[in-house]
């Protein structure tokens, strides 16, 4: 099917939206409650664009494609529509970047600068809203900086299922609350969702801004899923996990282990030098002595009772290389079949 | 994972986690995803509520995935080979099976069908407690599917007849031709996060890498070539074999990497005697774990943050690892470490990096060949992956079974081992929960984690509480013939009468003391769903 978007003619596909269509070509047309991976719900406006011949604007997230039309995404009567969108969610929302968590990566920081937005025009009346504040054991919520879009509603409903969050009251104090926190398994994807600051994360004491941290891609290290995502470190410390859309089995979603579990990681309980055991207690050694105690021991052992008198258990914990290399050892070195792991429990 | 292997070949996943949308039905079986393998459980959750997809949840315990269930069977622990078979029996008799699939891809069929011949659904009701009009229901939905797939987990392996448990699904599925097609497949869901890695690398006793039997000649002497070493040709022992060999004086020494069976193996106190019992021990680990208390020589290893490398997840997926941190201080990579070790012991080992490794698993290993660390950086590749231009296997046995023909095996129901009697008139049953992970030694140290599951529990049903006069929140003790451990009570009908859950997570409570080490004559998996227990209130 043929189309026209902001005067370039494109193959669009069937039953798909306007902004799945202009993503696919490249077009970049604003959004805020929209993502990918949830249903959509038009709340924001932000990605509204024009078609020719229709009296209004239409969102495009939930507008699908039709034959022949002609969008215009970015015309200057939408730009004022999207700085009206803006100037009225800054009504509420503090312009406290500097000590907000999400400053330097949140959307909507991104969009008022974008459209070049300098100052608020408040207006005269101006009704009081009422801060309503709460945490669960992770996650703490700043009404103030809520931009409604209800992307940590809808993912704890959709993809995680557990039905937690919803909003509450209407027109100005509307705001997001947890009406059966009995559900919340702080898996984090409502905070993971959330374009702006007004879910933050409780665990990490440490906190750094994007540019100042690295972020690693890697496998969570717990359970068999294998749920890409991404280490955010700084000064040698993970401090957050993200998921940004990396590919993976999980598509984004993590579960309390994979989002919260780091600390161990740097856990003062960490083993940090060869031990040895000396009767009943462990002394500190270097490698250069553990090592060739061990290749002592084990050769002893092996020469007295053969081979097949020492055994191995490799890990479900460890890489494909380290249990490669281990059962080669076994076999290559020690020269024995014995090596096995708990895979069977 | 010895079921899948004898009667399809493979003992792995047969399709990918995100093909669980192309299933019209899935049955899923003593698994409790939510908890176990949480995203998972998401994905079925979402499923289940905005695609439409069928699920039919077998379980002992109302697990949370039963919300989304459009068929609930509450099972008696242990029945699942009765109520497989009884599925068999409906789909045999109301002619529900696919006869093209049965004739053109698989063999030993009429064995099954006689075997599952007495399996009606009154007989099998009497067995497993579900209602027959149920099992009916259960299996034609299944049978009718276009496409229908089964997940099941360690709850139907962890039993002294696990192996025949996955038979008898095997059968189910080649019964209705629900193999080698999008949506449809059998597909266990593996535990920790690289056992599929460490079963593909050789981390067991009787294969090499990709599963290449030891006892095989030219498989040997292909490793031999490569390692430049005399293999032996004998199957080694299995962990439960060689905690019977410690004991009765064969092993004498262990090298123990990244593995704490101190807190999640069987019987502890037969394991902790077992270690107690060799001359020597090595434990390589990034804490010092319970094991490490026992061992002669402890040596400190990084996380999976402070690594490069390649983990293999649940779906055959090969994905790659890499290093964030530095590991503190004189703290080594595993495979660093062996190699080291190697060199004392007199062989050279030499490689500059986990990618080098890797380089020389594609060598040996068939289904990783055409992996390499290049093709990685864009995502992960299902293995098996032949050549550097194949894309990876996201579905097993399409068009073809990999052994050739799925082979029907037929299984009978056997009680559980661990008889039921006034003394031990309960059965235990154990688990996972969501929040910890395996011995905890690395959960335990999220604050987070240990303040939302400080303790473990034993779930018990009210019916069962009240006679015993204990209430929610009580201590009571939990006796097995092999010992004893107190829990704190929640009460709950999650559980069915006469059955407890506990999960095993917590060194302080150590459930495992509890559960039964009868092995699986083939798997060598013990039975740990499934104990008699008896209960007593502590006061
Ligand atoms: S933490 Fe997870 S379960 Fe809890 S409210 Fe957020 S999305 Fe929902
Ligand atoms: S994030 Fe959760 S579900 Fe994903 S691999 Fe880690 S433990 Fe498993």
């Amino acid at each position: 099917m043929k189309l026209h978007i902001d005067g370039r003619e494109i193959e669009a596909k069937e039953n798909e939206t306007i902004l799945s269509c202009a993503k696919r070509q490249g077009i970049r047309i604003p959004t805020l409650c929209y993502m990918e991976k949830l249903l959509p719900i038009g709340s924001c406006r932000l990605c509204v664009v024009e078609i020719e011949g229709y009296e209004k604007p239409v969102p495009a997230c939930e507008t699908y494609v039709s034959e022949g039309i002609k969008i215009w995404t970015n015309t200057e009567k939408l730009k004022e529509t999207r700085r009206e969108i803006l100037q009225f969610l800054l009504l509420n929302h503090p312009l406290d970047c500097p000590i907000c968590d999400k400053g330097g990566e949140c959307v909507l920081q991104d969009l008022v600068y974008e459209y070049g937005i300098e100052k608020v025009t408040l207006p005269k009346f101006r009704p009081k809203k009422i801060e309503v504040t709460w945490s669960t054991p992770a996650i703490k919520y700043h009404p103030s900086r809520c931009v409604l879009c209800q992307r940590c509603v809808r993912v704890c409903r959709e993809l995680v299922g557990r039905d937690v969050l919803d909003i509450v009251e209407h027109g100005y104090n509307a705001r997001i609350e947890p009406v059966r926190p009995e559900n919340c398994i702080s898996c984090g994807e409502c905070l993971s969702v959330c374009p702006v600051g007004a879910l933050t994360e409780k665990i990490s004491p440490i906190k750094g801004r994007l540019w100042q941290i690295k972020r690693v891609s890697t496998v969570c290290g717990y359970c068999g899923v294998g749920c890409t995502l991404q280490l955010n470190v700084l000064n040698n410390t993970i401090i957050k996990v993200t998921t940004n859309g990396i590919p993976g089995p999980n598509n984004g979603t993590l579960c309390i282990k994979g989002r919260f579990g780091y600390e161990f990681v740097g856990s003062k309980d960490r083993l940090r030098k060869p031990l040895i055991r000396v009767q009943e207690d462990f002394v500190e050694t270097s490698w250069e002595e553990a090592l060739s105690y061990i290749a002592k021991r084990f050769s002893e052992i092996k020469e007295k009772h053969g081979s097949d008198s020492i055994g191995g258990l490799c890990s479900a914990r460890c890489t494909n290389e380290d249990n490669y290399l281990f059962q080669k050892f076994m076999r290559a070195v020690i020269g024995t079949n014995n090596v096995d792991h708990c895979a069977r429990l | 994972m010895a079921g899948l292997a004898t009667t399809l070949g493979s003992g792995a996943m047969t399709n990918n986690i995100e093909d669980f949308k192309n299933a019209e039905v899935i049955i899923v079986l003593g698994s409790n995803p939510t908890e176990n393998h949480p995203v998972i459980g998401m994905w079925l959750k979402y499923l289940a509520r905005y695609k439409g997809t069928k699920l039919i949840v077998v379980d002992p315990r109302a697990i949370d995935l039963v919300e989304e269930a459009t068929i609930f069977l509450k099972i008696r622990p242990g029945t699942d080979v009765a109520l497989i078979n009884g599925f068999c029996h409906v789909i045999l008799k109301e002619a529900l099976y696919n006869k093209d699939f049965i004739e053109a891809h698989t063999e030993n069929f009429e064995k099954v069908a006689q075997t599952v011949e007495k399996y009606n659904p009154i007989y099998v009701e009497e067995i497993t407690g579900v209602p027959a009009k149920e099992i009916e229901n259960a299996a034609r939905m299944y049978a009718k599917a276009e496409r229908a797939s089964i997940i099941y987990c360690m709850g139907l392996t962890q039993h002294s007849h696990g192996t025949d448990n996955v038979k008898a699904l095997s059968n189910l599925a080649l019964l209705c031709g629900h193999v080698g097609k999008p949506g449809s497949g059998i597909n266990p869901l593996r535990g920790q996060n690289n056992v599929q890695g460490a079963c593909d690398m050789g981390g067991l006793p009787n294969v090499f890498p990709g599963y290449q039997r030891v006892e095989v000649p030219e498989i040997r002497e292909k490793f031999e070539k490569e390692w430049g070493k005399r293999l032996s040709d004998r199957p080694g022992m299995t962990l439960t074999e060689m905690v019977e060999a410690a004991i009765n004086g064969k092993l004498k020494a262990m090298y123990i990497m990244g593995e704490n069976p101190l807190v999640t193996d069987p019987d502890l106190n037969h394991v902790k005697r077992a270690l107690e019992s060799l001359e020597f021990i090595v434990v390589q680990d990034i804490f010092f774990t319970e094991t490490a208390k026992l061992a002669h020589v402890v040596l400190p290893a990084c996380s999976f943050a402070e690594k490069d490398g390649t983990f293999t997840n649940t779906e055959r997926k090969v994905q790659r690892v890499r290093k964030a941190v530095l590991p503190p201080k004189e703290a080594k990579p595993d495979w660093e470490i062996i190699m080291m070790l190697a060199k004392n012991c007199g062989y050279y080992m030499d490689y500059k990096s986990p990618k080098e490794v890797f380089e020389e698993i594609r060598k040996v290993t068939p289904q990783y060949a055409g992996i390499t660390y290049e093709r990685l950086e864009a995502g992960g590749i299902q293995w098996p992956c032949p050549s550097e231009d194949h894309p990876g296997t996201p579905i097993l046995h399409v068009g073809r079974i990999a052994r050739g023909k799925g082979l029907f095996v037929p299984v009978e129901y056997r009680p559980p081992v661990d008889e039921l009697n006034p003394d031990f008139p309960y059965v235990l049953i154990t688990g996972r929960h969501y929040y910890h992970y395996h011995s905890a030694t690395m959960t335990g140290r999220s604050e987070l984690i240990s303040r939302l599951a400080p303790e473990p529990f034993l779930e018990l049903n009210p019916a069962d509480a009240e006679p015993l006069g204990i209430k929610d929140g009580e201590n009571v003790k939990v006796e097995s013939r092999r010992g004893s451990v107190v829990l704190k009570v929640k009460i709950t009908d999650r559980v069915q009468k006469g059955t407890v859950f506990a999960t095993f997570h917590y060194p302080d409570s150590p459930i495992n003391l509890l559960t039964n080490t009868v092995l699986d004559p083939e798997s060598r998996i013990a039975e740990l769903k499934f104990a008699a227990v008896r209960l007593s209130k502590v006061v």
